[in-house]
């Protein structure tokens, strides 16, 4: 990898980068449990738009959320069979639904950048920064603030 | 919080509920020693605690307390003064133990008050005490504790008690004990308790009753207690080894790892299931049957006495005895039924709410019993018990018993039922309306009626753990509600179906039976318009397809005729739930919903099923209120009127043309559908024997064809037991519409046209076709008044002044009609009198609420009966239309809800002339 990496370790966050529509995304990896592939999704009627159904993931109910709606991305079209990112939020068990999964990387928190003011507001909502990367750029996924869609979900 | 500090508050919040109960019991048996002992060792362990913690108030407040507790073991007599006193220290320890489990600090203040007043009683008592000991002393009791407990000699070998036990042969007695908190410290409980009294019992023996036999006795007492406290400390080590505190939410998370077990084993067991002579078959029996022991073994974990859910009430029952200055006993039986955790914390407050209602409404005062002949104490009985998969519990009291007629007249007026289907009711049936909701919240109940402050409230919760409650009372003798509760919450068994391709499970506690419809049998999806209905066994039930109800139907056509119908039933609601199949019925673990989806009224969980899929679990609560606004339904449409202040709910019919008619729904009773076949002609009259009479039938219009055969659609009206029909063409819709009369009618039996969903329509005048049902329809009512009464109707809508005039004169009323409060003002003014004013409520300009103040200043019409007449019947406005003044308030279109006011405001004046 040709990051600069500090010697700093404390700096120094882990990403597993994933990709939603077009766009990179790292979600810091204390955060992330697994990573799966979402087998017989149960839909919830009547639920948010955002929230894809629930499955059964090795026992646990897991409520999966889907990114592409999330981020008011358009619904993807390709036919591949999307991934999911396994998180705990507030003691609960929850899949994201993305794309596809790339890799980890290990990014200082010192070339982290804020959000561009011209940021797409459903974005700029659940991005904690931006990392230039060589050749694309690294939008920072906030967990917290993805699943936090209590009122947003309500003005809808 | 410290981990110090959180051991001292569960074991502190304990010991505190152990003392309340301790205390009720202390009070009725004061010469008890163990009892004392109990409660002073409990005090006392809490002050010790607070000095080490440094915690000065808790310290200050337990040490007083504890002073008079040992005036008490000294001998000085226990008054009830002094009970209260400390039962009201133990209530400040308890809100300075809230405080500090909030702020993990002790609060700031200081407790004189209650330190004097206990200081106070030690010395003041202190005098007295010396004149009245010898008095109390020799009633040491002989009554020796349950030997179903005791019977675990073992743990206690001791000669001495063996001895006491073959000593004391007499007759046993079964004394409800306090419940504590386990297994083995009841045993070792009811061991010490035998012991103690044994000792006092042979104490007693031991020494020829005799002046000083009295003090001696006390003395011996005294000493066996001492001797058994020592002993006791022993056993408790014992009880600390049998038993551990185990944090809730491992057990929880051991539930649920045990379920997960359980559906993987069910995985597993599919598998080997395909492949014939596997050599997995043998050690997965093994498996399955270990993990459901396993289930089972986990679920007692969860389970708890009732008896801990009960600890509260003897306090609470005392307090309101003192309150209330009634003689009361509350018995517990059956503490030791074991139920869910979840269970018993849901169902704490309705029983607390229900004793409560016993103590205060269902006992009469001391002095009404003694002149019933009953004996002066009255008796709260609390028992529980399994039955087959459910717990009983039954609150029984001896008190006066539900008075009948006032709930039937209640029932009726708030419109919950008509007079006529009342009269046809048992006294049981009745009697339930105390559950109906809204029903004790109007005013009149909650002054008037016996019990039934918020029985409904009760009932909700108890359906919401899938329970039921039902009732027996007889008058003079009691009442008694028996609750049925399922064991756990945790595994419920469900019927599995489906809706759109998805399958959804819906407990079966809430399932009556199952219907299959389809186009050519007996049970067929008929439609009122849009609204899907089920005639089932003369009943009309309304359906809803789960499909649309989930908005799951994707556009797809709904298939109008077929279907299976799930009959439900929430409460006294039933109603279809139609879904496309039906699996079977399975045990499944509920799992709570995320957070993200609990706003969903329509679940109330999930749960993976045997093939490892997650599920959405219905809930039955949610569906009703879903229901509920389309129903059929005279409920619905009265609730509507709760709902909505302007909109009414109207039938909309076609009858002898093609312009539709319109009639407000509240004053259908029914709508039936009869076959052309079955209908008479008699003396000129079309005829038809329904339910056993023979029921008139009247057409709407000349033009109106009777049918001779096929369906003949009918709106039935009932009265007092009597009925008649209108015929109609077609049934078309029931609308939810504001109702504006615009082209008055001068054609008899229609009041006028209104535009109902942008269409001319007639609203008929019910009214008008009742006599020619019926010639006396009205004047039977009219013959029950002697004196023609005066009305004065103020309305400011000509549709009500129209619908109610008739009506009111037909009921023996003189009536005069006007348009606003100022009319009715300057009529009275100059010097008209009525005997009673009926008034609406919204009104422009002067409103019904100002028109009743305006009444009320003026001294010549302060006097005067008013009746507030309106759709907006929510309790606030009762609750503020009394405050102005109104006698009564009838909602609109409540027909024998006014003639029913009207008569008693009438009558009443008859009494004070």
């Amino acid at each position: 990898m040709t990051m600069t990496t500090d010697n700093l370790d404390q700096n120094v966050i882990e990403y597993v980068t994933v990709l939603i529509g077009e766009q990179l995304f790292g979600l810091p990896i204390s955060r992330v449990q697994d990573v799966f592939m979402p087998d017989r999704l149960t839909r919830v009627p009547l639920s948010a738009p955002e929230i894809a159904g629930v499955l059964n993931l090795r026992g646990r109910i897991v409520t999966a959320v889907d990114m592409r709606c999330r981020l008011g991305l358009p619904k993807r079209d390709d036919g591949r069979p999307a991934m999911a990112v396994g998180i705990e939020f507030k003691g609960e068990s929850y899949g994201l639904l993305i794309d596809s999964v790339g890799e980890v990387m290990k990014l200082s928190d010192n070339t982290r950048e804020p959000n561009p003011v011209n940021l797409d507001q459903r974005l700029a909502r659940v991005s904690g920064g931006v990392h230039r990367l060589e050749g694309q750029l690294m939008v920072i996924l906030d967990v917290d603030r993805v699943l936090d869609m209590g009122h947003e979900a309500m003005a809808a | 919080m410290d981990d110090l500090l959180r051991e001292f508050l569960t074991e502190t919040n304990e010991s505190l509920d152990t003392v309340d109960v301790e205390l009720v019991r202390f009070e009725q048996d004061p010469n008890n020693a163990k009892i004392l002992d109990n409660i002073f060792r409990l005090v006392h362990t809490i002050k010790g605690t607070c000095g080490f913690l440094g915690l000065p108030r808790l310290e200050a407040l337990a040490h007083a307390a504890e002073t008079l507790m040992g005036k008490f073991r000294d001998g000085l007599p226990v008054t009830g003064e002094a009970v209260t006193i400390i039962l009201s220290t133990i209530d400040r320890i308890k809100e300075i133990l809230d405080e500090l489990e909030r702020k993990e600090e002790e609060p700031t203040g200081a407790d004189r008050d209650l330190i004097e007043e206990l200081e106070r009683m030690v010395t003041e008592n202190g005098i007295s005490s010396k004149t009245a000991a010898p008095a109390a002393a020799p009633e040491a009791p002989v009554v020796v504790a349950t030997p179903a407990r005791a019977v675990r000699i073992g743990e206690v070998s001791e000669d001495e008690l063996e001895r006491a036990f073959r000593e004391t042969v007499c007759e046993v007695e079964v004394p409800a004990p306090a419940p504590v908190q386990s297994e083995a410290a009841k045993a070792a409980d009811a061991a010490i308790n035998a012991k103690a009294e044994a000792l006092s019992a042979k104490a007693k023996a031991d020494v020829e009753a005799g002046p000083s036999a009295a003090s001696k006795a006390r003395a011996n007492a005294k000493a066996a207690a001492e001797r058994s406290s020592s002993d006791e400390d022993r056993v408790d080590l014992k009880v600390a080894n049998q038993s551990i505190r185990v944090n809730v939410d491992t057990l929880e998370q051991l539930m649920t790892m045990v379920s997960e077990l359980v559906l993987t084993r069910n995985q597993l067991l599919e598998i080997v299931r395909r492949h014939e002579d596997s050599e997995f078959k043998a050690p997965l029996q093994r498996l399955s049957s270990v993990t459901a022991e396993l289930q089972e073994g986990v679920m007692k974990t969860r389970m708890q006495p009732i008896g801990n859910a009960w600890q509260k009430l003897p306090r609470v029952v005392r307090d309101l005895a003192t309150e209330l200055d009634k003689d009361i006993e509350l018995e517990m039986h059956g503490a030791d039924t074991e139920l869910d955790r979840q269970v018993l914390d849901l169902i704490k407050d309705p029983l607390t709410h229900m004793v409560r209602n016993s103590a205060d409404h269902g006992l009469e005062t001391t002095a009404e019993r003694r002149l019933a002949g009953k004996p002066e104490k009255g008796t709260i009985r609390l028992s529980a018990y399994h039955q087959g998969g459910h717990i009983i519990i039954e609150i029984a009291d001896d008190g006066r018993g539900l008075n009948t007629d006032r709930i039937k007249a209640k029932a009726v007026s708030s419109g919950i039922v008509s007079e006529a289907e009342i009269e046809k009711m048992s006294e049981a049936k009745i009697h339930k309306f105390i559950f109906a909701p809204g029903f004790s919240t109007a005013a009149k109940v909650t002054s008037v009626s016996g019990r039934g402050v918020g029985m409904d409230v009760v009932r909700t919760n108890i359906d919401q753990i899938g329970g039921t409650i039902d009732l027996k009372s007889a008058v003079g003798e009691g009442s008694s509600f028996i609750i049925k509760i399922p064991l756990t919450l945790a595994i419920v068994s469900a019927l599995i179906v489906e809706a759109a391709g998805d399958r959804f499970a819906i407990p079966q506690l809430a399932v009556v039976e199952l219907v299959r419809a389809r186009s050519n049998s007996e049970h067929r999806i008929e439609r009122i318009k849009d609204t899907p209905v089920l005639r089932l066994r003369n009943k009309l039930l309304p359906l809803i397809h789960l499909k649309t109800l989930l908005q799951i139907d994707a556009g797809a056509e709904i298939d109008p005729e077929n279907g299976f119908i799930v009959v439900t039933q929430v409460g006294n609601q039933t109603f279809g739930i139609v879904v496309d199949g039906v699996f079977h019925t399975e045990e499944i673990v509920v799992k709570p919903m995320a957070t993200k989806l609990r706003h969903i009224a329509m679940f109330s969980g999930n749960t993976i099923l045997g093939d490892g899929s997650v599920i959405m679990i219905i809930d039955p609560n949610g569906i009703a209120q879903g229901v509920g606004t389309t129903a059929v339904h005279q409920d619905a449409a009265s609730e509507a009127h709760h709902h909505d202040e302007q909109k009414m709910s109207l039938l909309v019919f076609r009858a002898g043309s093609a312009q539709p008619k319109a009639v407000p729904l509240s004053l259908v009773t029914r709508l039936e559908e009869i076959d052309g076949k079955k209908i008479e002609l008699s003396n000129g009259r079309h005829l038809v024997q329904y339910r056993g009479q023979l029921m008139p039938l009247v057409r709407v219009d000349d033009e109106v064809k009777i049918r001779s055969e096929g369906a003949q659609p009918l709106l039935v009206f009932s009265d007092a037991g009597r009925s008649m029909a209108l015929v109609v063409d077609e049934i078309i819709d029931i609308v939810e519409e504001r109702l504006e009369i615009q082209v008055v009618s001068d054609r008899p039996g229609v009041l006028g046209s209104a535009v109902i969903k942008g269409q001319a329509t007639e609203v008929i005048d019910v009214g008008h076709f009742l006599p020619l049902a019926f010639e006396d329809w009205f004047r039977r009512k009219e013959a029950q008044i002697a004196k023609t009464r005066t009305v004065l109707l103020v309305d400011d809508s000509p549709f009500f002044r129209n619908m109610l005039t008739p009506v009111l004169k037909a009921a023996g009323y003189q009536v005069t009609a006007v348009g606003s409060g100022q009319e009715a003002l300057a009529m009275m003014k100059a010097g008209e009198t009525f005997d009673v004013i009926l008034t609406d409520i919204e009104m422009p300009e002067m409103n019904g609420f100002e028109f009743a103040q305006a009444l009320r200043a003026d001294p010549r019409t302060s006097d005067m009966a008013v009746i507030a007449l309106s759709s907006m019947v929510s309790p606030e406005a009762i609750e503020r239309g009394r405050e102005v003044g109104f006698h009564d308030y009838v909602a609109k279109f409540d027909r024998p809800g006014l003639i029913a006011a009207l008569k008693e405001q009438t009558s009443d004046m008859n009494q004070a002339a």
